[in-house]
């Protein structure tokens, strides 16, 4: 979110540079790149340029969509709706897009992108998990339902990955955790009403786009 | 938005091969995070200070995301003095600040901003091409270069089609606020620029196979050392080295 509630962009769903310590971020390295490996191994060589382009999108979005919220505003997770889009394939393109809003955007981390890229990754994976089979069979009334509860709990396993990371960096950001409760819990409905309706504009033109 | 944006210059530090200074980098951050002795982490910054003004860093720019940074470790020299137990420095009301608290946070603050000016100075200063090339004569996943080197190459592409898709709306009326009119317009919007770049990565994938492509990515664009890079790799070997005794000599228990 933006306005008074954020004081670095991306610091509620990012770990910022330099707070990890080094056995966190070589173990979010090592299960980031154990993803990575999977979701390679399930990207057939003629879809990486899809991969790449929906990359190029979630990264352009992610960066000057902003959804009014009073006062605030936010930009979109899309974490629940990659997973939708790309199964395992969503590692690697998470890694890649931390990696250039890191570099372009000075968001997140080069140093905690191993951890980034397991909070995102994991978010998008247990979203393609519990909701594309459901979502492939959905008849029309159901598909928003589904998206929305989608892009909701792929917010929850973010804050989940996020939240935890933190507090192995240190006790002490458990009070930042806590404090962040609300506005994730804001950002997850209002994420969750995006999704759906992204989805089923989805369902409606491309309902093969579905991992 | 610019794809290419990075810290453009013409200094000895961006004439160098990017590989050396990838594995550079990675060996001064890697020490930034290992270390919780406050003379290796002040002399660590000095270095990235050094390395900063070597690659003359836009100040303006640099000075933007510096202060972010440092708004936020402000918030943890609050939060750390409070919820660390120890010696006190001040006492407010129910309100106490311990010295060990304030000291982590200290600490962390000077590896947040070093490894930000280390890899400002080092990474920012490659363009992204030559990065991803780089990345994949180190050996990276050839597939994984590709999704990178694609994704930089049609990022301002969507940026472009964002740009005319919100006009398309603007012009139409459309004024964002906190409604659902306005999601599941932004919705639409998005769902619209996904299908746009499906249909773009199918046509893409076509002229790629037309072309013969048989799912080997091929790097075009080859590094070559110079003297130059050989004697910075030289100082680079030496500076691990030095950086390594100095940890042994100034280990401190976190």
């Amino acid at each position: 979110m933006e306005g008074p509630v954020a004081i670095e962009r991306g610091s509620l769903m990012h770990l910022t540079e330099g707070v990890a310590p080094l056995g966190v971020a070589v173990g979010g390295g090592i299960l980031a790149l154990a993803g990575v490996a999977i979701g390679l191994s399930r990207l057939k060589d003629d879809q990486v340029p899809r991969a790449a382009l929906v990359a190029a999108t979630v990264f352009v979005v992610t960066s000057v969509v902003r959804l009014p919220l009073g006062i605030s505003s936010m930009h979109p997770v899309l974490c629940g709706l990659c997973g939708l889009l790309l199964g395992w394939s969503a590692v690697p393109v998470y890694l890649v897009c931390l990696l250039l809003q890191a570099l372009l955007l000075q968001v997140g981390g080069l140093s905690t992108l191993g951890v980034n890229t397991v909070a995102m990754g994991t978010a998008a994976v247990g979203v393609h998990l519990f909701f594309s089979r459901a979502l492939k069979r959905a008849g029309d009334g159901r598909i928003f339902f589904l998206g929305a509860a989608g892009g909701f709990v792929g917010v929850l396993i973010a804050l989940a990955c996020w939240g935890g990371a933190l507090v192995l960096c240190g006790g002490s950001f458990l009070v930042l955790v806590k404090a962040a409760l609300v506005p994730y819990l804001v950002l997850g409905i209002v994420e969750a009403l995006f999704t759906g309706f992204v989805v089923s504009f989805l369902a409606k033109l491309r309902p093969d786009v579905i991992a | 938005m610019s794809c290419s944006t990075y810290y453009a210059g013409k200094t000895w530090i961006h004439r160098l091969d990017p590989r050396p200074r990838i594995l550079l980098c990675s060996v001064l951050v890697f020490f930034a995070m290992l270390s919780w002795s406050p003379g290796l982490l002040t002399l660590l910054f000095g270095l990235s200070l050094a390395a900063a003004g070597f690659a003359r860093l836009p100040v303006r720019a640099l000075g933007k995301r510096l202060l972010r940074l440092n708004l936020f470790m402000l918030v943890l020299c609050v939060v750390f003095p409070l919820t660390i137990p120890g010696e006190l420095f001040l006492s407010w009301g129910p309100l106490s600040f311990s010295k060990a608290g304030l000291f982590k946070a200290v600490l962390i603050t000077l590896k947040a901003n070093a490894i930000v000016l280390f890899f400002s100075a080092w990474i920012g200063t490659i363009d992204l091409f030559s990065l991803g090339h780089a990345l994949h004569h180190l050996h990276v996943p050839g597939k994984l270069t590709h999704i990178f080197l694609f994704t930089v190459r049609y990022l301002d592409v969507l940026h472009h089609e964002y740009q005319g898709l919100v006009r398309a709306m603007k012009v139409r009326g459309f004024r964002p606020r906190a409604s659902l009119h306005t999601y599941r317009s932004y919705g639409h919007l998005v769902g619209m620029l996904l299908v746009r770049s499906l249909e773009r990565s199918e046509r893409v994938l076509a002229a790629m196979k037309c072309r013969g492509f048989t799912g080997t990515f091929h790097p075009y664009h080859h590094f070559h050392f110079h003297r130059r890079d050989y004697l910075f790799c030289g100082a680079g070997v030496l500076c691990t080295v030095l950086l390594g005794v100095l940890h042994a000599a100034w280990q401190v228990t976190s």
